[in-house]
């Protein structure tokens, strides 16, 4: 992820068929982000999951998140925020690099589905009063700087009774091997340079922050990968990429 | 103005209904789900019957169908295989299979075609499908959308297109998906006959040089006949006078259940192997003979048709309820990874089957019948052979295990 600088508030028609170029390989499973797409469908089906439990709702509806306000800090180009959409929510997806905005904000309406993309950080939402249902740090908590104080950050503006849910990698030695060495040296799934290690963020320092941020973790799960059949699935090994949910009291 | 819909499905036979019925009942009135067939603006009229395999009727228990079938549905109790020349006294028995898949629940059931599509046709529109009674012409993919266009009426733009249109179909021509496969140069005659005695649910195989004369039991003491004949000889036999096509018919379907009556249609259908180069392509997915088709030496088409849409349906209920795009790439290579393998892993066998019993010489006659003799002394292989025939073996669509989509 880079921080796009160009923050000019008119796009010309350049800037617009660039963005769509980004789009298109960005979108494609078997394009530069084929990794994510992979790992993608898992993560939806857990933060579905934790939603449908903490609000009563059931797994197998189509519309299962009808009504929720969500917030995806870190939206990139919106392949998790699309599908949320899709199931019912009022989704709101915010990323600081431009390109990812406008590339998200293209797919979007590709798509047919309204959301709220904003070119924002965290901190500036939480300034500006908003509150979610279910806010989510997919991937971020291991690129911030203050990892306690954005997830106070981001627990102030769940609702009560609401939800917040973070995935990052643990910092483990295999971790180590795996997503730097494996991920990004020798498959090559991600660009170098993507992850640095010693920003990784422990199961146990996520629950402090999340504790003392005033929410109760509810639930976690570790991602495996399984080279044999290709596929990501849920399990619980945390040593490597893993999912915590906290609930806020009602 | 462009209607729209969630899934589009061109072709309304069993596979294509199948799925329609399936998609409502998992997903909810608000997934819109359209059939479109001309077949569909008259009672069918099809006068072969299908076996009926315990995976399948699984399926159809599942989404409400069979109630509407099991009065029609004969049990198949047991099968008994035989391997003889035409003129010899006594055909040798080298296999039976008394088959449960389950305790009580029987390997396979015939029903007549014309019921099963009547039943289909019903729950659909129970289910509140949309049935337009026109031919696909043509279709276009572009960025989220595929936009149908039908013979009549206005387009229809839908997330996913489905090819439900037959050996033949159009759309995987328009797709530009080509096919492999081959003739076998024989045809099969089916019709229905009526005989005296009770058939007490027996099928029976008789591996006739030419090929397998199968007598498949049906309610109401009749038999279903499938009837393997080169295509020249099938041709001949179908086009006789009624005397002499009984005369042909009783030296092969014996005297074992009294007189014979052929009381339906007979027909001869030229055989062969057809599978697709890819099941898929941009928002479209083949399913059932559009897809493959293959010899029905083991009863298998339509049961690998329903198969194909149980996971289908399985893949897309799936993606659905995780708010993917059930159109995108993603979760078509899903649906072709799980229906190809199966596939060519059925159409290979039954391609291998038929080689090696639509032939005369004595050699291959002692191996097969070695072979059969040594299956109908070994349980366990026997037990394979009933749960493959009864399509409970490989990954197992949910439908098909009798679950819940």
């Amino acid at each position: 992820m880079s921080i796009d600088l160009n923050r000019a508030s008119t796009v010309d028609q350049a800037e617009i068929a660039r963005f769509s170029a980004i789009a298109e390989t960005w979108w494609d499973p078997r394009g530069k982000m084929a990794a994510l797409h992979k790992f993608n469908p898992v993560r939806v089906g857990w933060v579905r999951d934790q939603a449908c439990r903490r609000f009563g709702r059931d797994t197998k509806r189509i519309d299962t998140l009808a009504g929720l306000r969500i917030l995806d800090i870190g939206c990139g180009g919106g392949i998790l925020s699309e599908p949320l959409a899709r199931l019912g929510a009022e989704m709101v997806g915010a990323d600081p690099a431009t390109t990812n905005i406008e590339v998200a904000k293209l797919h979007a309406e590709k798509s047919g589905l309204a959301i709220d993309y904003r070119n924002t950080t965290a901190e500036d939402l939480a300034e500006a009063g908003e509150k979610f249902d279910v806010v989510l740090a997919m991937e971020v908590v291991e690129h911030v700087a203050d990892v306690p104080l954005f997830v106070s950050i981001c627990a102030g503006m769940v609702k009560p009774g609401g939800l917040m849910i973070a995935a990052t990698l643990n910092r483990t030695l295999k971790s180590f091997a795996m997503a730097i060495v494996g991920a990004e040296y020798v498959l090559r799934w991600l660009p170098i340079g993507t992850h640095q290690w010693d920003k990784f963020v422990t199961p146990a320092e996520l629950e402090t922050a999340m504790s003392e941020a005033g929410l109760v973790v509810s639930a976690e799960s570790g991602v495996l990968y399984n080279p044999l059949a290709d596929r990501w699935g849920l399990g619980r090994d945390m040593d490597v990429n893993y999912m915590m949910a906290a609930d806020k009291p009602d | 103005m462009t209607a729209r819909t969630d899934v589009f499905i061109a072709g309304g036979g069993f596979a294509g209904l199948a799925l329609a019925i399936a998609l409502r009942r998992a997903l909810g009135p608000s997934f819109a789900v359209t059939v479109a067939d001309p077949a569909l603006a008259a009672p069918r009229t099809d006068a072969r019957a299908s076996a009926i395999a315990a995976a399948t009727r699984r399926m159809l228990e599942q989404i409400d169908v069979w109630p509407a079938v099991a009065g029609e549905a004969q049990e198949i109790v047991d099968m008994v295989v035989t391997d003889s020349r035409l003129d010899d006294a006594v055909r040798p028995t080298f296999l039976t299979f008394a088959g449960e898949v389950a305790p009580g629940e029987t390997f396979a059931w015939m029903v007549e075609n014309a019921v099963l599509l009547a039943a289909l046709r019903e729950r659909a529109e129970a289910e509140a499908v949309t049935i337009l009674t026109t031919p696909v012409t043509g279709y276009e993919a572009a960025g989220g959308t595929v936009t149908v266009t039908p013979e009549a009426g206005a387009p229809v733009a839908a997330r996913l297109l489905v090819a439900a249109d037959g050996v033949r179909s159009r759309l995987r021509d328009l797709a530009g998906i080509a096919t492999v496969g081959w003739e076998y140069g024989q045809s099969a005659i089916v019709t229905t006959v009526a005989h005296e005695r009770e058939h007490g649910g027996r099928a029976v195989e008789h591996f006739l040089p030419a090929g397998p004369f199968a007598i498949l039991p049906l309610v109401r003491n009749r038999a279903s006949l499938v009837w393997v004949e080169k295509t020249p000889e099938a041709q001949r036999i179908v086009g006789l006078p009624d005397d002499g096509f009984h005369e042909e018919l009783e030296k092969r379907f014996g005297l074992h259940l009294g007189a014979l009556e052929a009381v339906g249609p007979r027909q001869a259908y030229p055989l062969g192997l057809t599978v697709a180069r890819a099941f898929v392509a941009e928002r479209l997915a083949l399913l059932g003979d559009a897809a493959h088709r293959v010899h029905p030496i083991a009863g298998q088409g339509l049961n690998l048709g329903l198969r194909d849409a149980a996971a289908l349906a399985e893949t897309i209920a799936d993606a659905a309820r995780l708010g993917l795009d059930i159109g995108g790439p993603d979760v078509l290579e899903r649906y072709q990874r799980w229906r190809r393998f199966d596939t060519l892993t059925m159409g290979l066998a039954t391609d291998g089957l038929n080689r090696l019993f639509s032939n005369g010489s004595d050699v291959l006659r002692l191996v097969r019948d070695l072979g059969l003799g040594m299956v109908d002394r070994t349980p366990l292989l026997k037990k394979v052979f009933i749960r493959e025939a009864a399509g409970l073996s490989g990954a197992v669509p949910r439908l098909l295990r009798g679950e819940e989509l």
